[in-house]
């Protein structure tokens, strides 16, 4: 099984994907520099540079996915959504249920995420809670190569938009564009069990699906992305005092799977929610609302930021969910 | 201001810029680093006709402007190394500088500048009378929704602003003509705006348009657009791998052209034309990013030198590298 990057494993999928659908094009700002390998491979008509014009692009990937395209539109950061937020939140999520299903938008919005590189709080957002509030969308996060590759894939087989989001610190590319570029001046916590791994080609992710990471009996943590090696890293110091965590990659925010949540819940009977997006109205409350809904009454706690994301990069370790935030949250709830 | 004056600006504002390089090289400044290298002139020029009460909204190479405007060097540093003493407190880097008591702004967010330049410009006729507000951008913003926008309300509300449209030929890594429909400044006449295009790299002639601008705007007769073309020496960002590519070819370049080598040969694809197409546009960008790098000859510290001859250049140069050095050195060395 070949070794791969977590954004090449990505691009592999379009590229695959691309490969066998001709209704496949993908376009964004920059796509001939940020995806030179498929800019080279499909040619200028199927791979469209676009302006710096975030609202008439992604509403012209609605309109081409309405009049039978599969466009995969490229954000770069999914911060910049806020320049064509109408397109998502008004058309792309709702054509299906103006339509009662008749008509669906086959649209992927590809964008980077995620923080942890002193980039400052307009490149550094996570946002999938927001845009997961939006009926219609689906919303998917991977925290390895494997999930990344596996979801694109099905991403581009769904026949309803899919906001496909990719964190920087696991994506090498990504970092490399915006953290590193080209210094060797600089490091960063990046988990290395997501940025390069085996990848079964061809091998789809389904969209909606939880999976259980570590076993555990006496916590639940649910997380996503780069919020999953965090908690995995805890999870294995908590060991060593007798704490036994669960740890649960959401993999999909919306449709969350909410069964895999409760299942595990009803065992544990804590849950702990790492969320590098924000604290208010988002993932989290919505967790806490499905084990409720479930029945249950866990003791809960949360670990995600709380406000705007610092540049400085010791306040910014300081409000992402790291380690020791999630260690000492684990132990009040354990204890 | 003279021209000694406003070489003074350029140079400042030259060795600022230069000093953020070493720092970010160093790796003391994390993230992307934007710089405005081959903006001095339009920031000495414009700055040159503004008033305390005047507000400013920039875009993500602010620093040439704000050095120009008197903001603390050591307090910009202190900022962009992530320190409490920092302008803002640390939190802000780079693309987010604030100065409230200069009334002056910035964003990471492309085409951004525009609105908020609008309503500074609003709450500037309501509060402080006589006053006006300058909103700064580049070329690629020139095709951002909010920016065009914002032509039209500033016309139809009289607005007393000076839209400075800084126009590097760049979009990121997209070249805008290849973006771009009809002409910015045909575009800003067509909103009904006056319109004045210089060459950028040309301190006596931004000057001049800016006078002209901000005398309208003053005296209650609206916005003026002022285009000015400008180098952009150091690529989007330092680090730019398309910049890099070209500078160092035999290290950078080598992974990219591996890359987009191997996909060119894979199958299916484009048609062996289209690839072809393709692999050149990529080799034509890393030519005029070559090519326009740093380019003495569009430099405007070169083209103005020779408005104040080469002793006094030199002398103004050598103090503000010393300044720009005790402000460096105040602000912790960058540590």
């Amino acid at each position: 099984m070949p070794r791969l990057e977590f954004g090449a494993a990505i691009d592999a999928a379009v590229a695959e994907a691309m490969a066998r659908d001709p209704r496949i094009v993908v376009l964004g700002e920059d796509v001939h520099s940020i995806r030179a390998t498929l800019f080279a491979r499909f040619g200028p008509q199927r791979v469209l540079a676009a302006p710096i014009s975030e609202a008439a692009f992604m509403g012209a990937a609605v309109g081409a996915a309405m009049g039978g395209l599969r466009p995969v539109a490229e954000l770069m950061l999914v911060d910049f959504v806020g320049s064509c937020l109408d397109a998502l939140l008004n058309h792309a999520s709702k054509v299906a249920g103006f339509t009662a299903g008749e008509w669906s938008v086959p649209l992927v919005v590809r964008a980077a995420c995620g923080g942890g590189y002193g980039d400052g709080g307009q490149h550094e957002q996570a946002l999938w809670g927001l845009l997961a509030g939006i009926p219609g969308l689906a919303v998917v996060v991977p925290s390895t190569p494997a999930d990344a590759h596996g979801l694109m894939l099905a991403a581009l087989r769904c026949d309803g938009p899919v906001v496909f989001l990719e964190h920087k610190l696991l994506s090498r590319s990504w970092l490399d564009f915006m953290g590193r570029g080209g210094r060797e001046t600089v490091s960063f916590d990046v988990p290395p069990d997501g940025v390069e791994a085996e990848v079964a080609p061809g091998v789809e992710v389904p969209i909606g699906k939880a999976v259980v990471r570590r076993p555990g009996a006496h916590l639940t943590i649910a997380s996503l992305a780069v919020g999953v090696h965090r908690a995995l890293a805890a999870a294995t110091g908590l060991a060593r005092d007798g704490i036994e965590c669960e740890v649960l990659d959401l993999r999909t925010v919306r449709p969350l799977d909410r069964e895999t949540v409760a299942a595990s819940v009803r065992r544990t009977g804590r849950l702990l929610v790492v969320d590098e997006d924000y604290r208010e109205f988002g993932l989290s409350g919505e967790l806490a609302a499905t084990v409720l809904e479930a029945g249950l009454a866990p003791r809960f706690a949360r670990v995600c930021v709380e406000g705007t994301i610092p540049f400085a990069r010791h306040l910014e370790d300081a409000a992402l969910p790291g380690v020791s935030r999630i260690d000492a949250a684990a132990r009040a709830l354990a204890g | 201001m003279d021209a000694v004056g406003l070489f003074r600006q350029m140079a400042r504002a030259r060795a600022f810029e230069d000093a953020l390089a070493a720092l970010w090289g160093a790796g003391r400044i994390s993230g992307e680093m934007h710089l405005g290298t081959g903006e001095e002139a339009v920031a000495a020029g414009v700055a040159a006709c503004l008033r305390p009460g005047d507000a400013v909204a920039l875009d993500h190479r602010a620093t040439p402007v704000l050095t120009v405007l008197g903001i603390d060097l050591a307090a910009m540093v202190a900022e962009m190394t992530g320190r409490e003493e920092g302008l803002n407190r640390g939190r802000a880097g780079h693309m987010h500088l604030m100065s409230r008591a200069h009334l002056a702004t910035s964003s990471g967010i492309v085409g951004a500048a525009a609105p908020l330049g609008a309503g500074f410009a609003l709450a500037g006729r309501a509060l402080r009378p006589g006053s006006l507000a300058v909103a700064f951008f580049g070329d690629g913003a020139m095709n951002q929704g909010m920016l065009l926008e914002t032509l039209n309300l500033a016309v139809a509300w009289a607005l007393p602003l000076v839209l400075v449209c800084k126009d590097n030929g760049w979009a990121i890594t997209t070249r805008t003509a290849g973006v771009t429909g009809g002409d910015p400044l045909a575009r800003a006449a067509a909103f009904g705006l006056p319109t004045a295009d210089v060459d950028g790299a040309d301190v006596a002639a931004v000057a001049s348009a800016a006078r002209e601008a901000a005398a309208r705007a003053r005296h209650g007769k609206g916005p003026s657009f002022l285009r000015a073309r400008v180098p952009r020496m150091d690529g989007h960002f330092l680090g730019d791998a398309l910049v890099r590519a070209a500078r160092s070819p035999a290290h950078e370049g080598r992974r990219l052209l591996h890359d987009v080598t191997s996909s060119v040969l894979a199958r299916p694809g484009a048609s062996v034309g289209g690839r072809a197409r393709s692999v050149l546009h990529l080799a034509n960008l890393m030519r005029i990013a070559r090519r326009k790098d740093r380019d003495t000859r569009r430099d405007p510290l070169e083209r103005a030198r020779r408005l104040v001859g080469e002793e006094v250049a030199d002398r103004l140069e050598d103090e503000a590298l010393a300044e720009v050095g005790r402000a460096v050195e105040s602000a912790g060395g960058g540590a």
